[in-house]
């Protein structure tokens, strides 16, 4: 049994944070989704402290071999998670990591705090892919901003915090060295990849908000690379995902250094992807000593 | 009935033009039957993502038919519900980019991934409202498929209903001889090719101002600006409305929040997969 922070885990397929809705899918699904859960752990959406609506439509738009996309962090707030989504999340039948999200130290450290208490939670994700309203810099982005954040964080909990790295960086290597100092018991990468597209019909942006993240197997080449230099200087356990969709892709990644495989665009067109994924890559490793 | 979990791979048992569209047909020997209303998520085995890498998502359609397929061991074809595996279904698609050029190619024998049935159907009219004794189906172009498995069930239910269509021109009018074999209909157009020179809204706006149709409830499907007029239209006559919309969709299962359209009784948005696409109207 693969082990990560101190969690057993069943296989290395876990889900992309925001690709899988495990209370939707299981109103739509019944309980045939928990006899047959398709990740060995389960990364929540992102929350925030308070309630967002989200961005207006259009939100997707598909690409060569991928898709955009624009979301906007849709979800119930600290709050409404807690009350709502937390004992329907206590029910699946493997971990729980929830992602959280903040514009500042506080708010970060009020999420952190509260979800630290709840027993549910098995470790927790810090989306830093935003901004710091006290700085101005996306958080990681910036090594300086990642360790203080990390270091205001390490003290509330001990359960494990990963860190989500963004691809847009020159160097997301010193990023997640940055996180380590600050006490990260692991690094997931990568997120999206800023893109954009226009509309032939109106020739203007495809996403109502002017752009988005890629993701989908346009991107697992750059998700390769950045887990190995990733890899190459920390020594933390790596989420690694971008565009994984077979055993094949599953496999290269942990080749190139990931511990764990994320399945996020690829359960979009196969709702079982993250079972046959790690079904697949079983089959492999039975094959190769 | 909940959705088998995951997709399944379906095999083309027909595949014919149609005024502009194409109707084809899926065997799917793990049903459910849909309800009227509900739609698949829908992408070709082989060949789905073409030479640019597109398409690459599956497509949303709306089920146009449900049958219980020939070898299910159940006489009656009036209820397909009822049955719990076997079921031939039916789709309306109009070629308008990669995936639904691809899904206008299909040949018979070919395997299709079907996730599905998903999203919420129709109500019935007295769910609607008590003194919603029958329907009043209107259906705009491409949007005419799901009344058709609509009529279906309120046939079997004995609901009294009628059927008001519209198109644009002859070449956006698919569907209709198969959808709707020797049904009773008005129907429009905007060129005046076929009935009423003008829009299906004036069809209904005629018939709400009648004395009966007071105890109907609307069922409509077609382009927003349709969608809009008939919603103000039973709002301004106080008959209740249910509307099947549509938005790009990734998953189809409340996974990835890309099909948000506005909410319809105030702030923020639904998501139309697991929250539609059938929803009331205001």
């Amino acid at each position: 049994m693969p082990e990560f922070c101190g969690i057993e885990l069943a296989h290395r397929v876990v889900n992309a944070s925001g690709t899988f809705d495990a209370i939707a899918a299981r109103r739509v699904y019944g309980d045939r989704l928990l006899e047959d859960f398709p990740f060995s752990a389960f990364v929540s959406k992102t929350i925030t402290l308070e309630p967002r609506v989200g961005n207006p439509p259009q939100r997707i738009w598909e690409t060569p071999a991928g898709m955009i996309n624009s979301i906007g962090l849709p979800n119930k707030g600290l709050d409404g998670f807690l009350r709502e989504d937390l004992p329907l999340l206590g029910e699946l039948p493997v971990p729980l990591i929830v992602s959280v999200m903040a514009t500042g130290h506080d708010d970060f450290k009020r999420m952190v705090a509260a979800l630290d208490e709840r027993g549910e939670v098995a470790a927790l994700e810090l989306n830093v892919s935003c901004p710091n309203v006290h700085s101005g810099l996306i958080v990681g982005e910036q090594p300086t901003e990642t360790v203080a954040l990390l270091e205001a964080l390490r003290p509330l909990t001990r359960k494990p915090l990963i860190v989500k790295l963004t691809p847009n960086v020159a160097d997301p290597a010193a990023v997640a060295v940055a996180a380590a100092e600050g006490g990260a018991d692991a690094v997931s990468l990568i997120n999206t990849i800023k893109a954009g597209a226009i509309d032939p019909a109106t020739g203007k942006p495809g996403i109502g908000v002017g752009q988005g993240g890629l993701s989908g197997p346009a991107v697992r080449a750059i998700a390769v690379a950045q887990v190995r230099a990733v890899a190459a200087a920390v020594e933390l356990p790596i989420v690694g995902m971008g565009g994984i969709s077979s055993g094949a892709d599953a496999a290269e990644m942990l080749a190139a250094g990931a511990t764990l495989v994320a399945v996020g665009t690829e359960s979009f067109r196969d709702p079982r992807a993250g079972n046959r994924v790690a079904a697949e890559l079983s089959k492999r490793s039975e094959r190769s000593p | 009935m909940n959705a088998p979990f995951g997709r399944r791979a379906c095999e083309v048992t027909d595949s014919h033009a149609s005024g502009g569209y194409r109707v084809f047909s899926l065997s799917d020997p793990e049903g459910p039957a849909p309800e009227p209303g509900q739609f698949y998520m829908l992408a070709t085995e082989s060949h789905w993502e073409g030479r640019d890498g597109r398409p690459f998502l599956p497509r949303a359609l709306s089920v146009a038919d449900a049958t219980p397929a020939p070898r299910s061991r159940f006489g009656s074809h009036s209820e397909p519900n009822l049955y719990g595996d076997g079921v031939r279904l039916d789709f309306l698609v109009e070629g308008i980019g990669p995936g639904t050029d691809r899904l206008c190619e299909l040949e018979v024998g070919e395997r299709v991934w079907v996730n599905g049935p998903l999203g919420n159907g129709f109500s019935m009219p007295r769910e609607l409202s008590e003194n919603a004794a029958g329907a009043i189906l209107v259906g705009g172009g491409i949007g005419i498929a799901p009344l058709a498995l609509l009529r279906r069930r309120l046939s079997a239910r004995g609901v009294p209903f009628r059927i008001l269509l519209g198109f644009r021109d002859a070449a956006h009018s698919g569907g209709l001889g198969d959808l709707f074999p020797g049904c009773q209909m008005s129907l429009a157009s905007d060129d005046g090719h076929v009935g009423h020179h003008g829009y299906v809204t004036d069809l209904l706006n005629a018939m709400l101002e009648g004395d009966d149709a007071r105890s109907a409830a609307v069922y409509a499907c077609g382009p927003p600006p349709m969608l809009d007029a008939v919603q103000a239209l039973c709002a301004s006559h106080d008959v209740p409305c249910e509307l099947a919309m549509e938005s790009p969709m990734a998953c189809g299962f409340g996974a990835c929040y890309g099909c948000a359209v506005p909410r319809p009784d105030g702030e923020g948005y639904i998501r139309l997969c697991v929250d539609g696409p059938v929803v009331r109207g205001a």
